[in-house]
């Protein structure tokens, strides 16, 4: 028998009667008065930082001063610029120097300060991972309370790759010291617009 | 895969606990942990609820588990990963290793895969001649000293900053004497940094694998998994069976459990959600049973299974926060590892069901709701069942029930012991009584509760 | 009502005083209580150690003397624990199971059962609670730090209406002082060391006696303490709950 049969003849023989999944109630979890203050206390709570937008053109802003101070920044938001379209096969050494990146998230969720971010969003899987520095644009009204919401709207699966991220790369493993900048990113700034 | 280790989990905790003021700093600091995962827990007053979902959504992945890891290959290689299936922890090696040798691969990093551990994959390769990174920090520390994670989540909690500070002088060139953590992490960051863009292939765990989508989920805090499995040219996703959950939408719920069991954390800072490779990259899976369907078929033990690796209860351990990883001699460590390994090795890890005062705190964090206490309790009564228990005793025990069986030699020989500490101390106060060594014996009344009945009660 | 009161072997044997403050205050309290006078021990410390087998003649023993009983009361938490949970006899299922649905830890029994409201007691010093985690955990006779439910305490709700009473809790209010059985000399070093710890904790307190429900636990401590040459004592929460000082 191949390991996979002896495994799953294994498992046959010796799996309970099956239960029935639980009846997850949505109703019966935390509503916050504000998913949006929540979102923000929680965020910086956790390293991040959010400001308040009023529009692309604020974004755009921030690119042009990051490129007049000599900063390789990495643009993913179709709205501020077009995206270089070398950028989805650049490789881990090509994207070693990138010092900012710029992204639009999807959902993001106020208990716990995360956003989603799908492969379309992130265009290289590597750039939210290897840039220094990480701004993400947010609109409000995609925050939702808890993560049981949130798997409701996004499709998680669909594009390959995906993730919650919940503000920049941290460790306590030595002494239990919060250290923010692991191996991801030093900062997350997110820019929520209204 | 285990072997025996030449001491107890008694012995080598009272070596731990030679030196106080470190296990106190060690108790304090996992304690610390705990009060974070309460504060967490305490954010949410469905808390309750969501524990006994996640106990249940697992009870149903236990009870279904056949169909839903042939769901999940199907899934899986409809979207592009290559699927492994290994039997024990010598086939889960020889099938990474076999990966490595196909593609002729020399650079390689991993992120901490607990299952990695069980199935010693660091030794096997080095044996190989293959080297191999870890990219956790903490098992980067652990790792650069040839030592064992002692923590699931926090690999390297047994050491102080100075020790680090050490190793990174040692291994990395650092300056002798900076101890400081934010010096030391930057340090590692920039020496991973090259081993991650140098990187062929990538080892990452799994949390969870969703049946319906073919698809996995990986959570670190520092990032390491993603930048490996990211920027290396083949990804394999190591997982035990019982990492399988029906559906995405369960996600939701052990998302909100983990990091907050685990740290305190709402979520960890990256929750990444692999379903196919990308272009150009090569994906894998193995799926590991080394003695989980056995352990499936353990009516008492199975539960172990929903165990989704927070190491909440290491952190709320009063034993555990006092006689450190290594005490436990086996790669997960812990009340959960003192009811998962007996099931690998019963005669290796006889100690460690017995490493515990039953006290009942693991149980009560666990965001799966194992019974762990419970599952201890009937870990002993396997082993002693089994003829492991010492020879002295079971002969004490037998002569104890004996005597307690026995109500007129019960209060003969309870007669004879007030006698006897009250009389010939010497007999009890010695070295030879493990009680004596640092308490004292109570003090014998002259009578027995059942003698003042009879005398005041009866007349 | 018709209370059968089981003492616990040690308490038998070392510390009489706790079964006769349990007996003198269920008394007080206006039950009938008697004591069968062929009792031992519950079987616990056979069964924790992975001997449970061994623990049928105890089983059996204990059956026979307490047969048909209201209720049983003891003052420990551990014992009537163990018994709730472990109390089997081929030859009368019956009886025991009617036990195990019978039998109270004293503290639980007098809130529960009895109902109690007031004591006449009094205890003028400044006690520190130690909550035993068999009584806790097992029986629920205190919430638990670990859950996300409402704060309780049925030892500190009696404790509450004893005269001059000062009552304080250690820092981490529920962890386990490292009795543990036979833990406490097969782990000797970890149990002494989780027994100072909780000792330290108190000593931070100014207390002046360390209570509880289980005997055991205190005697534990005690053991420690008076290596220590502390002032601390250790008393059983029915002495106190017993007591006209």
């Amino acid at each position: 028998m191949s390991a996979r049969e002896t495994i799953l003849a294994g498992i046959m023989a010796n799996q309970p009667l099956s239960q029935d999944l639980p009846i997850i109630d949505v109703s019966a979890v935390i509503q916050y008065d504000s998913n949006l203050s929540q979102f923000k206390t929680v965020l910086e709570s956790i390293g991040g930082k959010a400001i308040d937008i009023s529009g692309w053109f604020e974004l755009q802003n921030m690119v042009q001063d990051d490129l007049a101070a000599g900063k390789r920044v990495v643009n993913a938001i179709a709205e501020i610029a077009s995206i270089d379209p070398a950028l989805a096969s650049l490789e881990a050494t090509e994207l070693a120097t990138v010092q900012r990146a710029y992204l639009k998230g999807g959902i993001a969720v106020a208990e716990n300060g995360s956003i989603w971010l799908d492969e379309t969003a992130m265009v290289n899987r590597l750039l939210p991972f290897i840039a220094e520095h990480l701004v993400i644009v947010i609109e409000a009204k995609n925050i939702v309370a808890t993560m049981h919401h949130a798997y409701q709207q996004v499709s998680s699966f669909d594009t390959g790759f995906g993730m919650f991220l919940a503000g920049p790369s941290k460790t306590a493993d030595i002494e239990q010291s919060l250290v923010i900048g692991a191996h991801g990113a030093r900062s997350l700034l997110v820019c929520i617009i209204p | 895969m285990s072997s025996q280790a030449n001491f107890t989990h008694a012995e080598a905790a009272e070596q731990f606990i030679a030196d106080e003021p470190r296990t106190d700093w060690h108790d304090d600091t996992l304690w610390f942990v705990r009060e974070k995962r309460d504060k967490a827990a305490n954010s949410l007053p469905e808390w309750e609820q969501l524990r006994q979902w996640a106990s249940d959504i697992k009870y149903h992945g236990l009870s279904n588990m056949h169909q839903l890891l042939v769901d999940f290959e199907k899934n899986a290689i409809a979207n592009g990963i290559q699927v492994h299936w290994a039997v024990d922890g010598k086939e889960h090696n020889e099938i990474i290793y076999k990966i490595i040798q196909d593609n002729q691969v020399q650079r390689i990093v991993k992120s901490k895969s607990m299952l990695t551990e069980e199935c010693h994959l660091n030794e096997f390769l080095t044996e190989k001649g293959v080297e191999i990174v870890d990219t956790d920090l903490g098992e980067r520390i652990v790792q650069f000293r040839k030592e064992a994670p002692s923590h699931i989540v926090l690999p390297a909690i047994h050491l102080k900053k100075q020790d680090v500070s050490e190793t990174f002088h040692k291994h990395l060139g650092t300056e002798k004497g900076n101890n400081d953590p934010q010096y030391l992490t930057e340090a590692a960051r920039g020496h991973l940094r090259d081993k991650f863009i140098a990187s062929e292939l990538a080892i990452t765990g799994v949390n969870f694998a969703i049946a319906e989508t073919g698809g996995f989920v990986v959570c670190t805090n520092e990032g390491n998994a993603d930048m490996g499995a990211h920027a290396a040219k083949i990804h394999i996703a190591c997982m035990g069976f019982e990492k399988i959950i029906p559906k995405a939408e369960h996600l939701g719920v052990f998302l909100r459990l983990l990091a907050r069991s685990a740290t305190g954390q709402p979520i960890t800072t990256y929750s990444s959600h692999f379903s196919k490779p990308r272009a150009g990259q090569q994906m894998h899976i193995v799926i590991v049973d080394n003695g989980r369907s056995r352990q499936l078929g353990r009516e008492s033990f199975r539960n172990s299974l929903k165990c989704i690796r927070c190491a909440a209860c290491f952190n709320t351990c009063p034993v555990y926060r006092r006689s450190g990883g290594h005490s436990y001699h086996t790669a997960v460590a812990g009340p959960i590892g003192s009811i998962l390994n007996p099931n690998l090795d019963m005669q290796a890890n006889k100690d460690l069901p017995f490493a515990s005062t039953l006290c009942g705190s693991c149980s009560n964090v666990c965001p799966v709701k194992i019974n762990i206490h419970e599952q201890l309790y009937l870990w002993r009564q396997e082993i002693t069942k089994e003829g492991m228990a010492a020879k002295g005793k079971t002969f004490a025990m037998w002569g104890m029930s004996e005597v307690l069986a026995h109500p007129a030699i019960y209060r003969m020989a309870g007669k004879m012991g007030r006698w006897v500490v009250k009389h010939l101390p010497f007999l009890t106060n010695n070295g030879m009584n493990p009680w004596f060594k640092q308490r004292e014996m109570p003090e014998a009344p002259k009578e027995s509760f059942r003698d003042w009945y009879l005398n005041n009660k009866q007349k | 009502m018709k209370v059968g009161l089981f003492i616990p072997c040690y308490i038998d044997q070392f510390y009489p005083a706790v079964g006769v403050a349990s007996l003198e205050l269920l008394e007080k309290l206006g039950c009938e209580v008697s004591f069968p006078l062929n009792q031992t021990c519950c079987g616990q410390p056979m069964a924790n150690s992975g001997f449970e087998a061994m623990s049928k003649g105890c089983d059996k023993n204990f059956v026979s003397n307490f047969k048909g009983f209201d209720y049983i009361v003891a003052p420990s938490g551990s014992c009537v624990l163990h018994i709730k949970e472990h109390l089997h006899d081929e030859d009368d299922p019956k009886a025991a199971d009617e036990i195990r649905s019978r039998v109270y830890e004293l503290t639980e029994f007098l809130v529960d059962i009895l109902k109690v409201t007031s004591l006449q007691a009094s205890f003028p010093f400044k006690v520190g609670l130690h909550t035993s985690c068999h009584g806790q955990r097992g029986l629920h006779l205190a919430s638990m730090s670990e859950l996300v439910a409402p704060a309780f305490s049925k030892p500190g709700i009696l404790l509450k209406m004893v005269k001059g009473i000062e009552v304080t809790r250690p820092k981490r209010v529920d962890e386990c002082c490292g009795f543990g059985g036979t833990f406490c000399v097969f782990e000797e070093a970890v149990s002494v060391k989780m027994g100072k710890d909780r000792i330290g904790e108190h000593q931070d307190n100014d207390v002046e006696y360390i209570t509880g429900v289980d005997t055991s636990c205190l005697m534990h401590l005690e053991g420690i303490l008076r290596r220590q040459g502390s002032k601390i004592k250790t008393i059983h929460i029915a002495e106190i709950l017993n007591s006209q000082l």
